[in-house]
């Protein structure tokens, strides 16, 4: 069951990490250091080539560093049994990688398998990882992966790969072969997962939007995967460091904001409201009190049903039922701000009702609040950013001083 | 099966086996008619030679002990080199596919190749020469015969493999031994069984062949109705060969469906 906010995860720290292929004059991955915090999701992107797949496959030693360290809470993997550390680390890859002749609940069972636990509990904890990852387990269980649709295999493979409980967990574009949508809900149920897991997640992927959503930070890539900025989102977003990081973030970088943040943190209006069943003396002094010429009708429980205006009480003479305009669109308090700004913009009038979990009125969102908003987020990221880079070259400022401090102290020697 | 991007990458296995060659389908049908034709065959001959008077040359050849020693000792030659065949090829396929030992596949295949190519009857003559004439004859040139198919159906199914599911197979913590016994074999399975079936198969054919070296079995009453001119004996030889070589190809294909992983059938 999930368990607060109790993190599983394991840091990570690549050292100098570097992979030479062959004899090939330049190296594939030059000389990358991270540092990755217990329990941090954290996306690599860059364009195609640039070594991500190689620095993934590094990290569980399927790809052996020509040199370089990889510590995994503080211990130094790079000289362990290659075989035992992949067992620690979940690995999850695009084509799901699922062995066709075996049922879903084989592949699963592999490494809890491996690591010899017990018949009942390999059993228990295959369904319970089904379960986890939204498969019915009376139905999928028995099934070989051809019986299964892209999304469902996909999700198999994550299931295979978190079997075990490992700290880690490596994602080379899982999401990248199945249909945008499916591919929205696979990536909305890692969130979920990853809210009650906690794990230390690298993820590979090429399209920046999948970072943008899925990653506590994110590392930008150039080629020989140079780390050409290393932040959160919004930073990326709002601060790109360079000319190749904007290039990568694309246009509306702005826009791209929006979707980082949910009605529910912005400011909502509030404008008059009654219900079906009020009088029609108390709505027409609502409206008349209230500031705008509307008044949103909610029906009777409590959710939004139509709009009415001071010109649609007179034509209606006989009941309000009659009178006003249905509500078409509404958005939910989860809905992100460029889901709210799309309904907005499609709405006649340019305002649209927020509700609650039970669909309930919670306010109302309209172009003018939007706007507010989205300036003081990028406000806000920006004097962020300016801070977290004051704070940084404080740090190296600091650094160099010791490290003076420290060669003054072997010269006098 | 749905449309959509995800649909051609979901099932890579499949169709990496599909572009090597596929083992023959086994059908129901042919589960059930393969052994009547057989029976039926074996009693007309049965009922064709009761019937007819045969001299005593003929008569000697066929007497029900020597027939039975020959159909018994071609039943051994077949059983020995496809065992050795087996125990020689797969390990082979399997080496010629890890590492290191790769670059020395092509040299291998090619004289698996040759095995093959020379004529049977050609490379039994052959075998003489160094190794006289008799039962151990007949079987080195067999197993000499036989190897190709089971070698390259071992390695054109290992080599089938989609290299993302061993690397996922690795990826998982399977050591290399668990990648090839839990998974490059399982998977190379259909192709294998098919290479064996195949061995059988050319085993039972060259199988009479060892008559010319002295070597027994069936090829005996073929090569003695030749010397003496006796025609029905020639022809219960062949009819004999040909129905064990049947029955040996539908035990295989039973053996196909049963060992075939069941997730790799198709529905
Ligand atoms: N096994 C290999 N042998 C030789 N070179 C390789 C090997 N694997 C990758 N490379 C090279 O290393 C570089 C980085 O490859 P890598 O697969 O890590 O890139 P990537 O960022 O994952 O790309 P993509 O987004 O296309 O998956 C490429 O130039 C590639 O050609
Ligand atoms: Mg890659």
């Amino acid at each position: 069951m999930p368990e607060g906010d109790a993190v599983t995860g394991a840091t990570i720290e690549l050292d100098e990490l570097t992979k030479r292929y062959g004899h090939s004059a330049q190296p594939a991955v030059d000389g990358v250091s991270m540092e990755i915090a217990a329990g941090e999701t954290v996306i690599l992107v860059g364009p195609s080539g640039c070594g991500k797949s190689t620095c993934l496959r590094m990290i569980n030693r399927l790809i052996e560093p020509t040199s370089g360290r990889i510590l995994i809470n503080g211990e130094d993997v790079t000289g362990i049994d290659p075989v035992k550390l992949r067992r620690r680390i979940g690995y999850a890859i695009q084509s799901s990688g699922l062995f066709p002749h075996m049922t879903v609940a084989e592949n699963i069972a592999q490494v809890p398998k491996m690591l010899g636990w017990s018949k009942s509990t390999v059993r228990d904890r295959v369904e319970q990882m089904l379960d986890l990852v939204g498969l019915d387990p009376r139905e999928f269980h028995g099934r070989y992966p051809r019986q299964l649709s892209g999304g469902q295999q996909q999700r198999v493979g994550v299931a295979r790969a978190l079997a075990a409980d490992p700290p880690v967990l490596l994602m080379d574009e899982p999401f990248g072969a199945v249909d945008p949508i499916t591919r929205d809900h696979l990536q909305d149920e890692l969130i979920r997962l990853q809210h009650e897991l906690h794990k230390t997640i690298v993820f590979v992927t090429h399209d920046f939007d999948e970072a943008i959503k899925l990653g506590d930070r994110i590392a930008v890539l150039r080629e020989q995967s140079h780390i050409a900025q290393f932040d959160t989102p919004e930073a990326i977003l709002t601060n790109p460091a360079d000319d190749f990081v904007s290039g990568f973030v694309g246009a509306g970088a702005a826009l791209k904001r929006l979707n980082l943040t949910r009605v529910r943190d912005v400011g909502v209006v509030d404008v008059p409201t009654a219900a079906m069943d009020d009088p029609r003396e108390t709505v027409v002094d609502r409206l008349r009190e209230g500031t705008s010429n509307e008044l949103l009708l909610l029906d009777r429980r409590g959710r939004p049903y139509k709009w009415l205006r001071t010109g649609d009480l007179a034509l209606a003479k006989g009941s309000l039922a009659r009178a006003g305009t249905p509500v078409t669109g509404h958005v939910s308090r989860d809905a992100t701000l460029r889901d709210a700004l799309e309904a907005v913009l499609t709405d006649s009038a340019g305002r649209v009702p927020v509700t609650g979990r039970r669909g309930e009125y919670v306010g109302v969102v309209d172009m003018e609040t939007l706007m507010n908003s989205v300036h003081e987020l990028l406000e806000a990221d920006r004097m962020a950013a300016i801070e977290h880079r004051h704070d940084l070259e404080e740090m190296r400022a600091h650094h160099t001083q010791e490290q003076l401090e420290a060669g003054f102290g072997e010269g006098g020697r | 099966m749905t449309a959509g991007p995800g649909t051609e990458e979901a099932q890579p296995v499949t169709s990496a086996l599909q572009s090597a060659p596929m083992p023959r389908k086994v059908t129901a049908k042919k589960l059930i008619v393969t052994p009547i034709v057989i029976v039926l065959a074996l009693i007309g001959t049965y009922v064709w030679i009761s019937n007819v008077s045969l001299d005593p040359i003929e008569k000697n050849s066929l007497s029900g002990a020597l027939v039975r020693q020959a159909l018994w000792q071609h039943i051994r030659l077949t059983a020995y080199s496809t065992f050795f065949v087996l125990v020689i090829a797969i390990p082979l396929g399997i080496a010629l596919t890890r590492g290191g030992v790769r670059k020395a596949s092509p040299v291998a295949t090619a004289i698996a190749n040759l095995g093959q190519s020379i004529p049977s009857i050609g490379l039994l003559a052959l075998l003489t020469f160094w190794l006289g004439i008799g039962p151990r004859t007949a079987l080195v040139g067999m197993v000499a015969y036989a190897v190709l198919p089971v070698l390259s159906n071992t390695m054109s199914g290992l080599r089938g493999i989609d290299p993302q599911l061993v690397d996922a197979a690795r990826g998982i913590g399977m050591s290399g031994f668990g990648v090839l016994t839990k998974v490059e074999l399982p998977l190379a399975v259909p192709l294998i069984l098919a290479g064996v079936r195949n061995a059988l198969v050319l085993n039972v054919g060259t199988g009479t062949l060892a008559g010319f070296v002295s070597g027994g079995g069936l090829g005996t009453l073929i090569t003695n109705g030749i010397v003496t001119q006796r025609t029905r004996v020639l022809i219960v030889g062949s009819v004999l060969a040909v129905a064990l070589a049947l029955f040996v190809d539908w035990l295989a294909s039973l053996a196909e469906l049963q060992l075939t992983p069941r997730g790799l059938e198709e529905s």
